[in-house]
């Protein structure tokens, strides 16, 4: 392990995204104020004010617009980052698609929040889980801790040669953005060290060797240039254990695309993103404690999807409950469930699959109502069949 | 003539539609487009070069302030430059 | 990360901070949980977000535990529950999950069996203390929510008195000046000592 860990100090995790971004130092941040994300802006621009880092950050009128001058400074060369929750990701989203398709590596860490309305400003995944088809890679983060990790691991991933997509960090509103926890920071000089500087392939400010951004392209060469994104997309898997095996030699942490508790021998299972995973630990050692073999898998990389490394976690997995903190409205459950059932499909392994669309519009997830997603395993492992396929964990009937 | 050009495949060509060749608009040869083809009475020209400010495909050329023909490689046949001509000195002819 | 994490959490405590907007209830909660991760201990320090008005009946939570904390929903049966404003009783329900051993401290005047009878909990512990009062005399602010700190150190060891006063002179001095990191000091151990249990 390196020796790069100082000792905890309590930060939020939005605090401790806005100490990432402290640390990087990147050259542009626009960015537009937003619910559960605004601490995130409220912290950066101090840091701008007090000189604390030499960003030129753009405060912009809307998120589109700070989508736009992203697109504008990355194109232009520059290290550019921004965030935002819900609403304001809904109102980039003509530019977010173009940032992916233009191939720029910016860098936002997106608090997810419930996409009215009627209007909540709580904890949900339909923001991002609405944009996961956006040409972004997503990350999802169970505590502060790995929002700071994971916004510092984001840059090199994104600005990686052979990636050069945008990169999505989320973590949960409130449960994790406003929660204070104690947050071990790296030294500011070793993450300088780790991102290094960026060395754009084809900045427009380089007049010497002049290069159009964004042309018109039609039948004749736009798929092509969609068939990159997706080939692009499909590197990442292969690239990605390299950024992981180079963070954790300079930094200690492991990262993988995928977190596993007690899975290995356990009959249930369930799969949940970001903090709803944490709280399913404590779950899973109390039924541990009874004798039942329960287990946890958490995808921490949702885009591209890590189908081989979840097809391997489940394989000798007899039944599995996938936690969706999005509804995706198709009347087949939410987006995770309609994945891991689509990635199972080819691979022979076959076990009975549930759905729990739970935690809309920051609903509290209590580790009562994981117990009933695991009560509810047994009895279809018992029954041999799944009664239910989808179901609504908390809301009331 | 590029029509029969091979299109490239997804691998050969740079990455978000970029175009790092400034100026490549040129390689773009529009002269087969033509129906109708410029041509110029020298006796009548007086070099105002109205043809030269309107043709929207740059393709008048010039030398020492001078009107000296088209450039028939990117020529469209528009005709803009016949009809601008305040001494009617271009033709449009059939190709 | 991965299977090697252990999260056995025996030793954990949580603590329901009841107030109202503006009254300190979410800094005290957070004071509470930074004191603890200054000693070494695993924390979590949130408030439960509403529409977050000043004035308006509010929750905020603390959890310290010797291992890893995971958990990341709301304390639904806390250890200890401190309510900062007396006048809450009437209409919150603070006794709501506090079991058998869990211990309830009120800012009030009145005395613990007053309280218990006001809001019917009959197990446990109930303590009370005028920290208003201690703030007026200490702070010469009506800031109750150090002094309910200190009630709270007397009745739970995860943290000492005297880390937690250590921790204010680190954090106070240099925002609040010699003074008032004094008076906060001095109003949190007055409550200590002037705690009522029954």
């Amino acid at each position: 392990m390196a020796q790069t860990k100082s000792k905890k100090i309590p930060l939020t995790g939005d605090q401790a995204v806005a100490t990432a971004m402290k640390q990087i130092d990147p050259d542009v941040v626009a960015v537009y104020p937003i619910t559960p994300q605004t601490e995130i802006v409220m912290y950066f621009a101090n840091y701008v004010a007090n000189g604390q880092v030499s960003t030129e950050m753009i405060p912009v009128e809307s998120e589109h617009s700070a989508m736009s001058a992203c697109v504008g400074a990355s194109a232009a060369g520059a290290r550019t980052m921004t965030a935002t929750s819900a609403n304001g990701l809904a109102l980039m989203w003509e530019i977010v698609y173009i940032a992916a398709s233009l191939r720029l590596p910016i860098i936002m860490p997106v608090v997810n929040r419930a996409l009215s309305g009627p209007i909540n400003i709580h904890c949900d995944h339909s923001d991002t889980m609405g944009a996961r088809d956006s040409g972004w890679i997503q990350i999802y983060c169970e505590s502060g801790q790995e929002a700071y990790e994971n916004t510092i691991l984001a840059v090199r991933i994104a600005e990686h040669k052979d990636i050069l997509l945008p990169v999505m960090v989320c973590q949960d509103g409130f449960i994790t953005s406003h929660a204070v926890e104690g947050v071990q920071l790296f030294e500011e000089n070793k993450v300088k060290e780790f991102v290094g500087e960026y060395k754009p392939a084809h900045p427009l400010l380089d007049v010497d060797n002049p290069v159009t951004y964004g042309p018109l392209d039609l039948q004749d060469y736009y798929f092509e240039h969609k068939r990159q994104q997706s080939e692009s997309m499909k590197g990442v898997l292969k690239i990605l254990p390299e950024l992981f095996k180079e963070f954790e030699k300079t930094f200690g942490t492991k990262y993988d695309f995928i977190d596993t508790y007690k899975l290995e021998d356990a009959d249930i299972a369930v799969i949940a993103l970001s903090s709803t995973a944490g709280t399913s630990r404590g779950v899973i050692d109390e039924l541990r404690g009874q004798g039942i073999k329960a287990g946890l898998l958490r995808p921490r990389v949702f885009r591209p999807f890590p189908r081989e490394k979840i097809l391997v976690a489940l394989k000798n997995i007899k039944a599995v409950a996938v936690l969706d903190r999005a509804e995706s409205f198709s009347a087949e459950g939410g987006p995770l469930y309609t994945e891991i059932k689509a990635a199972l499909y080819d691979s022979g392994i076959r076990p009975l699959v549930t759905n729990y669309i739970y935690g809309l519009g920051g609903r509290d997830i209590f580790p009562d109502d994981i117990k009933k997603a695991y009560f509810d395993l047994g009895v279809a492992l018992k029954n041999k069949k799944v009664s239910n396929p989808i179901n609504y964990l908390g809301s009331r009937e | 003539m590029h029509l029969a050009e091979k299109k490239k495949s997804w691998e050969e060509i740079p990455i978000g539609g970029l175009i790092l060749e400034a100026g490549n608009a040129k390689e773009y040869k529009t002269g087969g487009w033509r129906t109708f083809k410029p041509e110029k009475n020298d006796k009548k020209c007086i070099n105002c070069l109205f043809c030269w400010i309107y043709c929207p495909d740059s393709s008048i050329k010039v030398e020492d302030s001078k009107m000296v023909g088209f450039d028939y490689e990117h020529c469209k046949g528009c005709g803009i430059c016949a009809s601008v001509c305040p001494v009617k000195c271009i033709d449009m002819k059939k190709e | 990360m991965g299977e090697s994490r252990v999260r056995v959490i025996m030793s954990m405590v949580e603590v329901a901070w009841h107030g109202r907007g503006g009254q300190g209830a979410k800094t005290a909660s957070q004071f509470l949980g930074e004191a603890a991760l200054d000693i070494g201990k695993y924390i979590q320090a949130f408030p439960e977000y509403g529409p977050e008005r000043a004035g308006a009946p509010m929750k905020a939570f603390t959890r310290i535990s010797d291992e890893p904390i995971y958990v990341h929903s709301s304390v639904r049966k806390p250890d200890v529950v401190i309510v900062i404003d007396p006048t809450l009783l009437g209409g919150v329900d603070v006794t709501e999950g506090l079991e058998d051993n869990g211990v309830l401290l009120v800012n009030t005047e009145k005395s613990p069996e007053d309280i218990r009878k006001i809001v019917n909990f009959k197990h446990g512990k109930v303590g009370t203390v005028d920290a208003t009062k201690i703030a007026l005399e200490t702070l010469k602010i009506p800031m109750p929510n150090m002094p309910m700190l200190g009630a709270f150190l007397k009745v739970n060891t995860i943290v000492s008195i005297d880390e937690v006063s250590e921790i204010v002179k680190a954090k106070f001095v240099k925002k609040l000046g010699e003074e008032k990191t004094k008076a906060n000091i001095e109003g949190i151990k007055r409550a200590y000592s002037e705690l009522r249990l029954g």
